[in-house]
Formats: structure tokens, sequence, C-alpha cells
């Protein structure tokens, strides 16, 4: 069994607008291929089964749990992780709303939750605080109580809606 | 010289003042660096093979398949690292009574739950050390299992750890006054049986730990993900045989810990045996499903609990019989008896009464151990105590929060003892319920409640005043034996461009403890926050100190801090009064500038300053002291404990169809004492109010007969996520504790210690016209529709 996990599988893939190419053992998961293999330990593994969002990462455009994804299905992908999307500063309003707001404690569920509300404001508008509340839903933070987290999303919304409209 | 903290222009006033964390613009880019982002030259990974019975003899272990995958390096049985590691035992003398059997790092002998480690497995990958776990053969002989709580004493049970003589770790009863004679005449009894649900803490990051040994050195290094480094170097030292000093523990980012990261867990101490076995750094990492079964758990209690009453709802007496589970060892160092302890010391807090019994009974059993998980046994005391205040408030028609004016000790007097003996030193039930009525609209909710009820719609307000105790002195741990430090350290220092270095024993797990004491340095040398480097940690660094737990953070170790800052402002002083040729007593630090005094003139740079003591200290005054860097330290001495105070109200709407519970809003009223930064305290009790209230409604470990673990994933095991929990109301009164200068006490366990409580009561006020309630934790439909008779069988 564990033979079958193990063959290697070539794959090649953009990681944060970088060529990444790899033998990934048919086993691995997408998030302890970025970990391991590419240094990006930003985004973590918690539950290692789909439910908390701690491993989430962008996957074509899309939020993807990285404990879900083999890295083998990541073959001729786009990945953005936290690393990225800072060293663009495609995120920097989220992430300075993050630490304004203290939105983050421990910072463990951080990179996933970024992700997330990304993916979220990115569909454009001011979501109202249920809906931030129902799309972080599949992320979840044990140190917050989340409201915070709430505040920060709704923060960036507004004034990024303030920018498009002036 | 004191601070002013009455006056918010004072110069330097940082403290009381939200200022952003300087360590949070790193984890927003996924730049922090928690255990499992180390990767050490020749690391190797260790996998644990663990117990699939709650219950067995070990007859054998073939490890020859496990041996064989490639990768795998070592196969360790339990009695192979008894060879270098002894076992523990998890008692502590002020704990009279208490017993526990030696503890091994893998078991030798027995298996006592599902989950204890029985072998251990390295590889040069997690994935090889996995596979070849999966391959080593466990041959266990099942024996008779203990797993109900109520039924643990009976002489029909078997005895888990035959050489203990029972299944009895510890019990203590207190007694004060004569509460049979009140019980006996009081004008009326109310009362009820309380469960709260066997929990844990689920820290989205797992415990970690990657121990390297140098045998070169006769070095070890942890890398630890804990809440008290010293306390590890002490446990790791004294149980692999190595002296203090050659153990250093590092703790760089957590990724939460609330408790759960403050205990010796075997499989962290077998991790370390094996790296001095192997002389080469190991780590692990546990997955979620050996979270489930090996992280503490906490709160497996069955409480019977009763109160009296006058005609006038004034509490008469109390009586509490509480019995908690705690699995099959008690944890050590901390042990597993102090939540039943706690219960006894903390029923009935806020209020002035006489008569008062309180007994806790800790037993064993064939499950995961239980052990301190934040607040500790804080939801327990106050879910009974104010559950039944409420029950006499009903009883009597008497409004829940005017029954408990007329209960809360008053304002002004104290300080005062409880009839559980607590001593309170200064609190503020009063003002913190006025604040609160304000802050909630308690008449118009009233008036909402009853609005929507005319509609068919069943909403409840609750309300629960409570004590948590902080900044616990030796009385906690220390007198007991353990070498757990109350005392905490701070090393303050100046470096020649005039920046400011701090060292502090306290530990940073996210609640903001770097960002709490650079505000406090900062205030007492008289420089910026954002001029202050904090460093935590670090056994080999640091000053001694506890870590961060019973939320003594900001009350210790801030204290220590200010101390330290103090006495380096002090020594800058008089350096500069030298140089200056003034009189040290009218000049002062300002933002990072020697001023004059009286009017603010900047006299001189701290750089300048700098400059001249480390690299022209020839043109000093020879036998001037130029000792820029100071160390303080801080205990406790006149209170075991500095008492804090709140109280929290709960709105919600309880579907009686379906049972299920919709949080509306939450309000929380706390006195900490003196707030340093107002952002980090408020989401302190935010976050603290998420996790009460995932005990409230959705958290409970379920095991079976035969001490299964049922749920032992994220999936089945529930937690609060974003769109079921409320926004929060934090309001705030000020008693500072007069033991410190700083007058911080204690605020990360406030609102767990409360949201239980206040939910159950709001669920009970829903359904009361309904005649129907709920006091088994957590609430779960299911329960609700017990409660409204939907579902019986
Ligand atoms: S680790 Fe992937 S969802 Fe939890
Ligand atoms: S900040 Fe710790 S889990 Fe979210």
């Amino acid at each position: 069994m564990s033979e079958m996990f193990r063959a290697k599988i070539d794959i090649e893939l953009t990681v944060n607008g970088e060529a990444v190419e790899g033998s990934v053992p048919a086993g691995q998961h997408l998030i302890d291929f970025l970990r391991l293999e590419c240094g990006l330990t930003g985004a973590h593994a918690s539950c290692e089964h789909g439910v908390c969002g701690a491993c989430t990462v962008r996957v074509d455009g899309i939020a993807v749990r990285g404990c879900l994804m083999l890295a083998a299905q990541a073959d001729g992908a786009e990945i953005w992780t936290v690393e990225g999307l800072s060293e663009t500063a495609a995120i920097k309003d989220l992430q300075e709303a993050f630490v304004a707001r203290n939105a983050l404690q421990c910072g463990f569920c951080t990179p996933g939750m970024l992700v997330a509300a990304e993916e979220l404001l990115a569909g454009g508008g001011v979501p109202s605080r249920a809906e931030i509340r129902e799309h972080l839903s599949g992320n979840y933070c044990r140190c917050t109580g989340y409201e915070a987290i709430v505040d920060a999303v709704e923060s960036v919304a507004r004034t990024r809606a303030g920018r498009g409209a002036a | 010289m004191t601070i002013p903290f009455g006056n918010p222009d004072r110069p330097n006033s940082y403290i009381g003042k939200t200022v952003p964390r300087p360590n949070a613009a790193k984890l927003v880019e996924g730049r922090g660096r928690y255990v499992d982002d180390i990767v050490l030259p020749r690391m190797v990974h260790v996998a644990f093979v663990r117990s699939h019975f709650a219950h067995a003899r070990i007859a054998g272990i073939d490890t020859a398949a496990a041996r064989e995958v490639r990768g795998v390096l070592r196969v360790f049985t339990g009695a192979e690292l008894a060879e270098v590691c002894t076992p523990w035992v998890a008692v502590l003398a002020h704990l009279k009574g208490l017993k526990s059997p030696p503890e091994h790092a893998l078991a030798v002998d027995r298996a006592c739950w599902v989950g204890e480690p029985v072998a251990a497995v390295v590889a040069t990958s997690r994935a090889a050390a996995e596979d070849g776990a999966a391959l080593v053969e466990l041959d266990l002989e099942p024996l008779p299992v203990v797993t109900d709580m109520m039924s643990a004493l009976d002489p029909a049970t078997p005895v888990l750890h035959e050489a203990l003589g029972d299944n009895l770790a510890f019990r203590r009863e207190h007694v004060e006054g004569d509460p049979d004679a009140v019980f006996a005449s009081a004008h009326k009894v109310v009362s009820a049986k309380f469960v709260t649900a066997r929990h844990t803490g689920v820290t989205l990051e797992p415990r970690s730990i990657l121990v390297d040994w140098n045998p070169a050195d006769r070095q070890m290094t942890a890398y630890h993900a804990t809440q008290a480094p010293h306390m590890i170097q002490a446990v790791l030292a004294q149980h692999l045989d190595l002296p203090e000093s050659r153990v250093r523990v590092i703790c760089g980012d957590v990724g939460g810990s609330y408790g759960i990261k403050v205990h010796v867990y075997p499989d962290e101490v077998a991790t370390a045996a094996i790296a001095k076995i192997m002389g080469r750094p190991v780590k692990f990492v546990a997955d979620r499903l050996e979270s489930f079964t090996t992280d503490i758990h906490a709160r497996d209690h069955e409480i019977e609990a009763r109160l009296a009453v006058d005609a006038d709802g004034k509490i008469l007496a109390m009586d509490v019989d509480d019995w908690t589970a705690i699995g099959a060892y008690s944890v050590y160092p901390r042990t597993s008896a102090i939540e039943g302890n706690q219960v006894v010391n903390l029923c009935g807090g806020p209020y002035d009464f006489a008569h008062y019994r309180a007994r806790t009974t800790v037993v064993f059993q064939n499950k995961t151990p239980t052990c301190q998980y934040r607040a500790v046994g804080h939801p327990i005391a106050v879910a009974i105590t104010e559950g039944l205040v409420d029950l006499a408030a009903a009883e009597l028609g008497i409004d829940p929060v005017e029954i408990r004016r007329r209960n809360m000790f008053r304002d002004d007097a104290y300080p005062v003892t409880s009839p559980a003996k607590m001593r309170f030193e200064g609190l503020s039930h009063h003002a913190s319920m006025d604040r609160l009525m304000a802050l909630m609209d308690y008449d118009a909710l009233r008036a909402d409640q009853a609005a929507a009820r005319a509609r068919g719609v069943h909403r409840g307000i609750g309300i629960a005043s409570f004590i948590e105790l902080t900044n616990p002195s030796p009385f906690m741990y220390g007198i007991g034996g353990a070498r757990i430090s109350a005392q905490d350290g701070c090393t303050v220092r100046m470096d020649p461009d005039g920046s400011i270095v701090a060292l502090s024993g306290v530990t940073e797990q996210g609640q903001g403890t770097e960002a709490m004491l650079s505000q406090i340095v900062a205030e007492g040398v008289g420089v910026s926050p954002s001029n202050v480097r904090v460093v935590t940690g670090d056994t080999q660094v640091t000053p001694y100190g506890g870590g961060t737990w019973a939320s003594r953070g900001a009350g210790i170790g801030g204290e220590a801090a200010l101390r330290s800052a103090r006495a380096l402002r002090g020594a800058i002083l008089e350096v500069a009064a030298a140089m200056l040729q003034a009189d040290q007593a009218s000049l002062d630090i300002r933002d990072g500038a020697v001023v004059d005094a009286d009017t603010g003139a900047e006299r001189m740079p701290l750089e300048e300053l700098g400059r001249i003591v480390y690299f022209r200290g020839d043109t000093l005054p020879q036998g001037l002291p130029r000792e820029l860097v100071q160390t303080r330290h801080f205990i406790t001495t006149e209170y075991p404990f500095a008492f804090t105070n709140g109280v929290q109200a709960s709105y919600l709407e309880v579907d009686t169809e379906t049972g299920v519970v919709t949080l509306l809003k939450h309000w929380c009223v706390e006195d900490c004492g003196r707030i340093i930064n107002p952002q980090l305290v408020d989401e302190q009790i935010r976050g603290g109010i998420v996790q009460g209230l995932g005990g409230a409604l959705f958290e409970e470990i379920h095991y079976d007969a035969d001490g299964q673990l049922l749920n032992g994933s994220m999936a089945d095991y529930l937690v609060p996520m974003a769109a079921e929990m409320p926004d929060m109301v934090i309001g705030h009164v000020e008693t500072p504790t007069k033991e410190s200068e700083l007058g911080a006490k204690g605020a990360g366990e406030a609102g767990t210690a409360g949201a239980p409580a206040v939910v159950m009561n709001a669920i009970n006020d829903a359904l009361r016209p309904l005649a129907a309630r709920v006091t088994h934790m957590p609430f779960t439909p299911e329960r609700i529709l017990r409660a409204l008779g939907k579902i019986e069988d």
C-alpha cells in the first residue's frame, strides 16, 4: 500500500509566480509539498481533514484546502500562498487591517484565513457581516472569537468599495 | 517616583493605550516560526504507536516489519526508553491525599487509555515513520475497563491501578458554618444536577516539539510549543538525568495553547529521550487524531448542588457535591486535582453568605487524562452558582439582576474572605453590574423579549456574575513541591543606539504578551514602544520565570518589566546627570531623549548617551556607575491570588421545534485591574467567551462503554465557527491591585469562565414559560428537545 503512495510523479507548476518542478510521492498532499519542498511554511496543516481551513491556498484563482488536494493534482496549476501575496502586496490592505484590528492572536489560522477572506473580497461590493461570517465558516480560529476578523474584512470591503466609487 | 496613571496626558503614556503588536506583522505575512517550520541538519521524525484498547496488558511488541520500511531507523519500546528516562508521579504535597501511579514516557507493562503511547518509530521522514508505526504489531491483552464516573468507587468496579487500592485519586471537603442546620430551616431550598462535558482545547497548531542533543557539548535544546519553558527545562533535566543548566528550552511562535501546552506529555518526553539516545534532532508533531486522544481533556464533571435562600432572596447557604473523572493518570507536574479543587474554592464566589459545604471527588478511569484548561474549574463553579441563583430568583419571583444585587459583596466591603476562604483584595460586582445594565439596555431587552414571546418566539436573557483567579503565588504549585516559578523577572538594557531590549520570563502564544511588555518598558524608561525589542521564550537567555498561564503574564511579568524599566531609567539618568552636570531629579527621559523634567526641553538624545557610555567611557567620571542593564523580579506576597470579577449577559433565541439555539448578542463587563492595552484585553475576553460558548453549545468528547473515543476529528468534534458566533460588547471597570505599582490583574480567562453559565441561564429563561430546563452541557438540540418533552426514549 505505502509503496504505491511513494511512487514518484513529476509535476511542473507555478508557485507565487515562479516556475517550480518536482518529483513528488503520489500520496503527498499539496500542503506538504508547499511546506516541505518549497519551504513555504505560511499555510499550515492542522486538521488534515478538510475542516479547519488552516491549509488554505489559492489554486487557479480559488481558495483550496491544501490538505485535500494532492501535489500531483497541482501539475500545471498556478498557486499563490500568503508569502507570494505578501511579496506582491496583493493583500496589503487586508493584512494591515488584520494587524490594526488585532484580528489574529497566535496567527496559526491567519494565512489560510487571509486567502479565504480575499476570495470573498475579490467578488467586490460590501458583504454583510453575516455573509462574511458565512464565507469564513470553513476557517476555524480558536483564539479570536472571530469578531475582530469580521471587523477587519468588513473595513477592507468598505475601503475598497469607496476607492472603486471615487 | 510613581506613575500618575490617572493623567492621560503624562509623558510617555503608553500604559493604557492600544498600540500595535510588534509580532503581528510577521504572522500575517506567513513569516511566523512555529516548531514544525524548523528544520535542523540530520533531523529525524518520530511517530508513536498507541494503545487501541482503553486498558490492556502489553504482552508483546513485534517491530520486525516496521524496521523493514525504507527510511525507518529505530523502533523503541517502553522498556528501552525506561532505561534512559525515569517515570514521574503527579502529586503535590498541598493537595492532601492525592495519589497517582508512576507514569512512563512509553507504557511499559500496561496501557491505560486509548491513545497512550506504547512504541515509537523513528525515520528520516514523517511519512516513513507513520508507515513504520502502522506495521508495529502490539500484542495487547484487554483488561477490565473503568469508564463511568459515578460508579468508579463502587466495590463492584475493577480497580484501575491495583497498587493504589481504589479508584479515588483525591477528595476534599470544605465546610464553613453550619450548612445542615440552615438548609433544614431555610425559607426556600433550590437544587439541581449539573453536568459539564469532557472537552479539549483544539489548538490549531498541534502539540509540537523538536529536541536536539549534542553529546559533545552535553547540551539538550528543545524547540517546544509550550507555555512554561522553565518548567519543561526542569522536567526534562530531572527525568533524563541532566543538569538543568544543560537543557535549553526555546519557545518561538506557538499556535494557540489555552492551557493545553502547559503540561508534560509522555510522547514529548519520549521525543527528548530518543534524541538523547540517537544524538541527533528528533521532531514530533501530533496529528489531529493524536491531539484528540492525547491532549489533556477537561471539565468532565457531574454536580449535585443546592442553595438555601430567605424570602427576600438572600443567600443563606450553599451545598455542592462535585464529581470529576480525570482519566488514567494525574497529569505531571500540575496534577489533575486542581480543577475539582477550584470548584470547591470558587462556588458562590461573588456572594456574601456564611454557610457553605463543598466536596470534590476525583476518580480514575480508562480515558485520556484531564488537567488544567483555560479558566480551570471556573466555568463549572460559575454554572453551578449562577444556575442555582437563577433558580432561586424564579422560585421567589425576583428579577435575576435584582437577586444578584441583593447578594453580591458590596463594592466597599473589601478586603473580605469568602466562605470558601478565598481572600478578595478589591472587587467591583455592583459597579460592573451597573455598567452591564447600561451597555445592554436591560429593560429594553426585556421588552423585546416579551414582544417576541407574543409572536411565539422564545428568546432568553441570561446573566452571570463571576470571579476569576489570576496572578497566582507559590500557593498554587510551588508549596506542593513543583518546580514551577510563581516569580517572574525582566532584564532591560539600553544598547549604544539608544534602543531598548527587554528579556522576560513570561511567554507569548498570541495573547499579546510582547506588545504589553513593550508598552510597559517604553513608559517605564521613556522611549517609544517601537524602540523596545522584546525577547521571550528562551531559558538560556531570559530571566527565570513561570511562563504564561493562570492569567499571570501582565500582572506578574508586567510588574517585573515595569520595575526593571524604572531601574534602567534611574541608571540612565545617573549617567546623564554626570554628563550634563545637572541634578538627577531635574531630568527625565521622554520619547528617547533626556529632557529637563520641568520644561521638557531636550538635553541629550539617548543615542548620544549610549555612544559615550559604550565607546568613550574614558570621558566619564571615574567610579561613575554605568549599568545600562537592569534586572528586577516580582512575586505577589500579600494575597495567594489576585481575584478579578465580571458579569456576562447573553441574549439568544431557542427554536422549540428544532432545539437549535441562535446566539443574538453577548456582553461582558470585566474588572481586570489596570488595563495596559485595551484592544488586547478586549480580544482576550472575546476569544475566551467564544471558547466558553463552545463548551456551552457544541464541545463534547464522546466515549463508548469500552473507553473508545468516538469523535476524534474536527469533523466530528464541533468547535465554534464564525457563522454561529455573536458580536460581543465588552465593558470595563478598573480596580487595580495594590500589590503592585502597575495594578494589573489577569484577563485571559474571564470570558471562558462566565460564558457557559450565561448561555445556560439564557436558554432556561427562554424555556421557562414552557416549564423546561437544561443543566447538562453542551446544550445540543437533542438535549433541548428532550427538556421540552419532544424526544422521549
Ligand atoms: S488542515 Fe486542511 S482543512 Fe484543516
Ligand atoms: S489566531 Fe490563533 S487560531 Fe486564529
